[in-house]
């Protein structure tokens, strides 16, 4: 047998040099960029200071690709763009081009392989989200379903400007809520509304008990002895329902089918523009899981755009135009109403209440 | 293995103009058959209306403690492709930008050795091949690393820095977000590799307020781009706008701190009383850009809900002179930097972000132990409650 050379492992080589993977125009112009206009809600045109011109064109993608996905953006970057393209943090595709004769041809190719171009101005965004069904042990819904479903409904408003501002949607399907979702203007999340049951045997080999008694933010959890054994139990009446604990223990699942659902969250913004950065706000604390299609959250989110629009200034986001009209009117406009569960009770829930005499009536 | 389900309720997901997931799933499935049993468990989940992922179980590779999340099937005698379904992290080009040769490799790894299923890019940043075993998991490996790439982070570690496009593609940039993103990512990469802190710990660099990559909602230290010096004004360009749009009632009166406005047809801006929020930039790109004296503002503390609410960043540095400690090798910022994770490892408990640590010791606390002196910039308003604990070093 002939004596094979062993290759050496590679570890820890860090992250890759991203200079290999800029166009010569990114390079020549690094630092040296003037303005930019968006041209249409696919494309927008970067001017550096020597008056050279990049356009980007914007594609929607589902986040989750396949190999022949790659390879289908791969091939327009190859035939338009020298083979360069990035990603935003929306998870857009964004194909970089330096002839602008490529820009139209290039949307043309993508709309005939039945690509989205959009996403670029007062527009809704590419809809952030999380694993959902397909490849997560915490979730409380799908992610993936609900973000098509929405997006098939809003189509019209990622191809074209028509909303007040740019509106941002995200989707987490539990309270772990990977991505910025705590911060858009409106939110989708996943939420569970019963206790986590707990398996005494596995706990006892699976789980740490500090650690498992820590992970709960309304320190529900308790030292209990099982059968003799050390163990824990759950104050049902404080318990939050967030879920926290299973994800340290695995033998504290807390997913229930005829229980979980999605609650939607308005008005947040990461962006200091103008005000500044909040959080999103309750709308509706529950709706059932409806798959395939999720009608229920479909029609919410389209009730609070219709309102938006209808009642927001030019460049108001969601929240700055709740903010201008008052919550009152905003659960009146969309008819969502207004429960106990809007009231705050958590940590800061004090500092969330109207100290003034100051109301629409 | 690759035996086809039927999959009635997914398929009502192929239907419409959004680019659809299923679809996505379905054309992996055609390279890596394995990847129908993740269509098959799927569907049981839209039956079901609960996920089936089992919890526990670790997946890795030799000498990391991070970089893979392991995923098992619920029902693995009935799906086996996905009886193991782990997915690798892997650290992203500095602003998410990449070439097609890269990106066709790394599709090919993904075929050979995994579900042929990709995230372009998990929440925190991350590439993430998706649907592999625990064998195949040193294979994969090696081939991304072979490609020049590395693992990234996950657990109770240092998480991938991100950043955005930056000076790349951006004249908002105040600063060169990718190279401090790279640099940082190079410095830290035993903290990425080998979870040794309390949780985890994130950094992530917007290079203007716009703050596209939400380090500020997101990051445990968030670096916006700013600048101390004059707006430059292009009063011809001005013009050109107010001939267009009513600049008075969408820029001037939107401005938070009402610094800016007309005398005759000519702009001025009190800079002093400017906050940087970027809205007048925004809308009038060609008229106005940053100053000179260009760095970033540090905010700390900001997470998602769990354990105990979510939290915003606070500004903790007002100006950080980048340009200048990039000379320096960030010297002063490693330096920060590891006061701050000192602390939070003397003081954090298990499962405490840095921001919850702040908000159980107090700032001042914080800012003592970092080394850092209070400032106003620091608080929306000074304390209204009369409730001092003076110290005795105080006469």
């Amino acid at each position: 047998m002939a004596e094979e050379i062993k290759k050496k492992r590679l570890t820890d080589i860090g992250p890759h040099d991203y200079n290999d993977y800029l166009s010569p125009m990114i390079k020549k112009n690094y630092g040296k960029w003037a303005f930019h206009e968006i041209l249409d809600p696919g494309t927008m045109v970067h001017v550096a200071e020597n008056g050279d011109k990049l356009y980007t064109v914007r594609m929607g993608s589902p986040r989750l690709v396949s190999g022949s996905f790659v390879r289908d953006i791969c091939d327009i970057a190859d035939k338009y763009c020298g083979g360069h393209l990035r990603f935003t943090t929306r998870n857009n595709v964004e194909f970089l081009i330096e002839d602008e004769k490529n820009v139209e041809p290039l949307k043309k190719d993508l709309e005939k392989m039945g690509y989205n171009v959009g996403g670029i101005g007062n527009i809704i965004a590419n809809i952030v989200h999380t694993q959902g069904w397909i490849h997560c042990h915490t979730s409380a819904s799908d992610a993936s379903g609900v973000v098509k479903s929405v997006m098939d409904e809003l189509y019209e408003y990622f191809v074209e400007d028509k909303l007040p501002s740019k509106t941002r949607i995200a989707f987490a399907c539990c309270l772990n809520m990977c991505g910025s979702v705590s911060s858009s203007d409106i939110a989708i999340v996943g939420t569970h509304r019963k206790p986590p049951r707990i398996d005494a045997e596995r706990l006892r080999n699976l789980c740490e008990i500090p650690s498992t008694i820590a992970a709960c933010p309304t320190n529900s959890i308790r030292p209990d002895t099982v059968d003799g054994k050390p163990g824990v139990k759950v104050n049902e009446e404080t318990c939050v329902f967030c879920g926290s604990c299973y994800t340290v223990c695995p033998a504290m699942p807390i997913a229930n089918a005829e229980n979980d659902g999605l609650s939607i969250w308005v008005g947040g913004k990461v962006s200091n523009a103008r005000t500044k950065p909040t959080f999103s706000k309750l709308a509706i604390p529950f709706i059932p899981n409806d798959p395939p299609r999720w009608p229920g959250v479909v029609d919410a989110i389209k009730t609070i755009l219709n309102a938006y629009k209808e009642g927001a200034e030019p460049g108001e986001r969601v929240g700055e135009w709740i903010e201008r009209i008052g919550w009152s009117r905003f659960f009146k406009i969309t008819g969502f109403p207004f429960t106990k569960y809007h009231i705050d009770d958590f940590r800061l829930a004090e500092t969330t209440m109207n100290y003034s005499s100051h109301t629409r009536l | 293995m690759g035996k086809k389900h039927q999959t009635p309720l997914l398929d009502e997901l192929k239907k419409g103009k959004w680019i659809s997931f299923v679809r996505e799933i379905e054309r992996a499935a055609e390279k890596s058959e394995r990847t129908e049993d993740l269509l098959g468990q799927v569907e049981e989940s839209y039956r079901d209306k609960v996920n089936h992922w089992k919890h526990g179980g670790m997946a890795g590779v030799k000498s990391y403690g991070a970089g893979m999340v392991g995923r098992f099937s619920e029902f693995p005698d009935k799906y086996p492709g996905i009886k193991e379904c782990h997915s690798m992290r892997i650290i992203p080009s500095a602003g998410f930008f990449y070439n097609s040769d890269f990106l066709r490799k790394l599709a090919d790894i993904s075929e050979k050795y995994a579900g042929g299923l990709l995230n372009f890019h998990g929440a925190t940043g991350n590439i993430q091949v998706l649907g592999m075993s625990q064998a195949e998991a040193e294979d994969v490996f090696q081939a991304v690393a072979e490609l020049g790439f590395d693992l990234g982070g996950s657990g109770s570690d240092l998480r991938t820095p991100s950043c955005c496009a930056g000076q790349a593609r951006c004249e908002f940039a105040n600063y060169d977000t990718m190279k401090i993103c790279h640099d940082l990512t190079e410095e830290y990469l035993d903290e990425l590799h080998r979870p040794a802190f309390n949780y985890k710990f994130k950094l992530k660099f917007s290079g203007c307020a716009n703050d596209c990559v939400a380090s500020a909602a997101r990051s445990d230290l968030a670096f916006i781009g700013t600048w101390k010096d004059k707006i430059k004004i292009n009063q011809d360009e001005v013009k050109n706008y107010v001939k267009k749009l009513n600049v008075q009632k969408y820029v001037l009166d939107k401005c938070p701190t009402k610094c800016m406005w007309f005398e005759g047809e000519k702009l001025v801006i009190d800079d002093e009383n400017c906050v940087k929020c970027m809205h007048c930039i925004n809308v009038l790109p060609k008229a106005l850009r940053s100053g000179d004296e260009k760095g970033a503002s540090i905010l700390i503390g900001a997470k998602a809900p769990l354990v105990t609410g979510p939290r915003m960043g606070m500004m903790l540095v007002p100006f950080y002179d980048i340009n200048e400690d990039a000379k320096n090798d960030y010297e002063w910022l490693k330096g920060l930097i590891s006061n701050m994770w000192e602390f939070w490892d003397e003081y954090g408990v298990s499962r405490e972000r840095i921001g919850e640590l702040i908000g159980r010791v107090g700032l001042n606390t914080f800012l003592e132990g970092i080394g850092l002196e209070p400032i106003p910039e620091m608080v929306g308003h000074p304390r209204s409650n009369p409730f001092i604990k003076f110290t005795e070093d105080e006469d």
